[in-house]
């Protein structure tokens, strides 16, 4: 009996504040914009029967989806989105490796601190953490400042409000997640296999390449998942630090519905979204599991 | 295997000044004297001041506290249950669908859950404000506390509690006695994690907030929006030093039981010798 409340209390949490307000999204995304409250049309009745149950069923349409395809407006979004993620992914990546292979290789003493050093960035505030870099960026920033100084540059650079800025943010805000799962899988890895590759005439290099990469896939690939789906819908950074013409559909779809009121397109644009991350999402979860049965 | 190298010490160096630098920034130009932030006209903790004088910073504050308190503790007892259930609860119809739901969160955007939220709110005829914010942050947050929960429940000897029942512990005092102590770090950490993650949220609770109950990030991304703000650097620094403080804290605790239980087994194995 105390085993079904257990499992019953959250269950039925999940149902009326996940899947149902989930489900909602579905039926708006294909309903018609109204000026009534709340703002779209049909609205479901229950107290009409069978019915008006029918009627409501009748008047769904794919239209709001339609007009996603016919709008530059979107799909420019979604293409940028990802582009944006993707970019920033690798770069993460680029950034993130070095530092997780040189932590694997420190003194084991020195790992649990370095360890609290990636970790603690991650409990501060994101919102902060985007914001410190506005000062930095600006025209009149740190960085203009400094480069003008040392002579490199004669103008200041136009960084803040670009895509460039929402590329440092991204690399900066999700670096302890490409870090952490890369860290993972070198700490564990037997480090004789390298000597094993030296001694039959590997160069450090090489053996790099052939022993150290290969044997950090999984972590690679977690860590890129980690990045790239957050942040295909992300919010803060490109409305922080990007600038007019940075688009991003987390962006506009906060736009279209805090501003526009428009709920029933600002509906599509999500289940839309979620559409695109399903695929990466089952791709991590794939990966996961192949991590944990080679751990195994 | 831990050969020194340059390259090593040089990419931990970046990384770490990258990491770092620019909070520090922060930090040191909260205490600019001027109000053009990026001018420095000498030290002065006159920010601070002025933060702690403006009222809607602090009302903002004081319902952001309430709001974290509240759905993390719900939060904690919810994803422990939902953990629970997931790696005790054997077989039960809607397992699946269950446990979709309970990960789903974490991968969900937050511009989804915030607006499908809201619709729900707002479809229930439900005022949005502090209890409507709360009930986000609980479902989102619950999430996380599983994970944390779920892994340390899964990696735990069941044999501990099933010894308490043989002895003649009910189900509920052998959670009570045996497995709550075992798994009570990992719990506590689920309910710090879903405070901060609380504490930081922006974008659900722009969607599910109403009047009367801003708060703090919503405060504090109208006020960065229009540019850098030497009250925000104040209030940044402060939170910085409350996470820092908190975390070494934290770690070297950890670290200090590390060494304790290392002792302990070694003054077991020789008293068995």
């Amino acid at each position: 009996m105390r085993k079904a409340l257990v499992i019953a209390v959250p269950y039925l949490w999940l149902l009326a504040l996940f899947l149902v307000p989930f489900l909602m999204v579905l039926k708006i995304s294909l309903s018609d914009v109204a000026l009534s409250i709340p703002p779209y049309t049909p609205q479901l009745d229950l107290t009409g029967g069978l019915a008006a149950i029918g009627e409501f069923f009748s008047q769904l349409d794919l239209e709001n989806f339609v007009f996603l395809t016919s709008d530059d407006l979107y799909i420019k979004a979604y293409a940028s989105s990802l582009t944006i993620a993707v970019i920033s992914t690798f770069l993460t990546l680029l950034i993130g490796y070095p530092i997780a292979y040189a932590m694997a290789r420190a003194a084991p003493e020195w790992r649990p601190t370095l360890l609290m050093l990636i970790i603690l960035p991650f409990w501060t505030s994101f919102l902060i953490r985007v914001y410190a870099w506005m000062g930095i960026l600006s025209n009149t920033g740190l960085l203009n400042q400094f480069l003008l100084w040392l002579g490199v540059i004669s103008e200041p650079l136009e960084i803040l409000n670009t895509n460039i800025a929402v590329y440092i943010g991204v690399v900066y805000t999700y670096l302890p997640f490409m870090i952490l799962p890369i860290y993972a899988t070198l700490e564990r890895m037997d480090g004789s296999l390298l000597e094993a590759a030296e001694d039959l005439g590997c160069s450090r290099l090489s053996a790099f390449w052939l022993v150290t990469l290969p044997l950090s896939k999984t972590g690679i690939v977690a860590g890129c998942f980690l990045v790239f789906i957050p942040t295909l819908g992300e919010f803060v950074i490109p409305s922080l630090l990007g600038g007019s013409q940075t688009l991003m559909i987390g962006k506009v779809l906060f736009e279209e519905f805090l501003n526009n009121r428009d709920w029933p397109v600002a509906s599509a644009v999500a289940v839309i979204l979620l559409l695109i991350l399903i695929i990466p999402i089952i791709l991590f979860q794939r990966n996961e599991q192949r991590a944990r049965e080679l751990d195994q | 295997m831990n050969r020194f190298s340059w390259f090593n010490v040089t990419s931990l160096t970046l990384g770490f000044a990258f990491l770092y630098l620019p909070m520090l920034i922060l930090v040191i130009y909260s205490f600019n004297e001027s109000k053009l932030v990026t001018v420095w006209a000498g030290f002065s903790t006159r920010w601070y001041g002025e933060l702690f004088r403006n009222e809607e910073f602090l009302d903002a504050a004081w319902i952001t506290l309430q709001v974290a308190f509240y759905s993390s503790t719900i939060a904690t007892v919810l994803g422990t249950m939902a953990a629970y259930a997931l790696v005790r609860g054997g077989r039960f119809r809607g397992r699946t669908l269950f446990s979709g739901m309970v990960y789903a969160p974490l991968v969900m955007p937050e511009v989804i859950t915030g607006l499908s939220l809201l619709l729900l709110f707002i479809g229930l005829g439900m005022a949005t404000g502090m209890l409507t914010v709360t009930l986000a942050h609980t479902t989102f947050s619950m999430a996380y506390v599983s994970v944390v929960v779920s892994s340390r429940l899964s990696t735990f000897d069941r044999s501990l509690e099933e010894a308490a029942l043989d002895l003649g512990a009910s189900p509920f005092e052998a959670f009570r006695l045996v497995t709550l102590p075992i798994i009570a770090p990992a719990v506590i950490s689920g309910w710090l994690l879903a405070f901060t993650l609380s504490l930081d949220d922006l974008v659900i609770a722009s969607f599910t907030t109403g009047p009367g109950a801003t708060t703090l990030p919503i405060k504090v991304f109208s006020a960065v929006r229009l540019g850098v703000s030497p009250e925000i650097n104040a209030l940044s620094t402060i939170l910085i030093a409350i996470v820092t403080v908190g975390v070494v804290t934290a770690s070297l605790a950890t670290k200090r039981q590390a060494i304790r239980q290392a002792r302990e087994e070694k003054m077991g194995e020789r008293g068995v010798a």
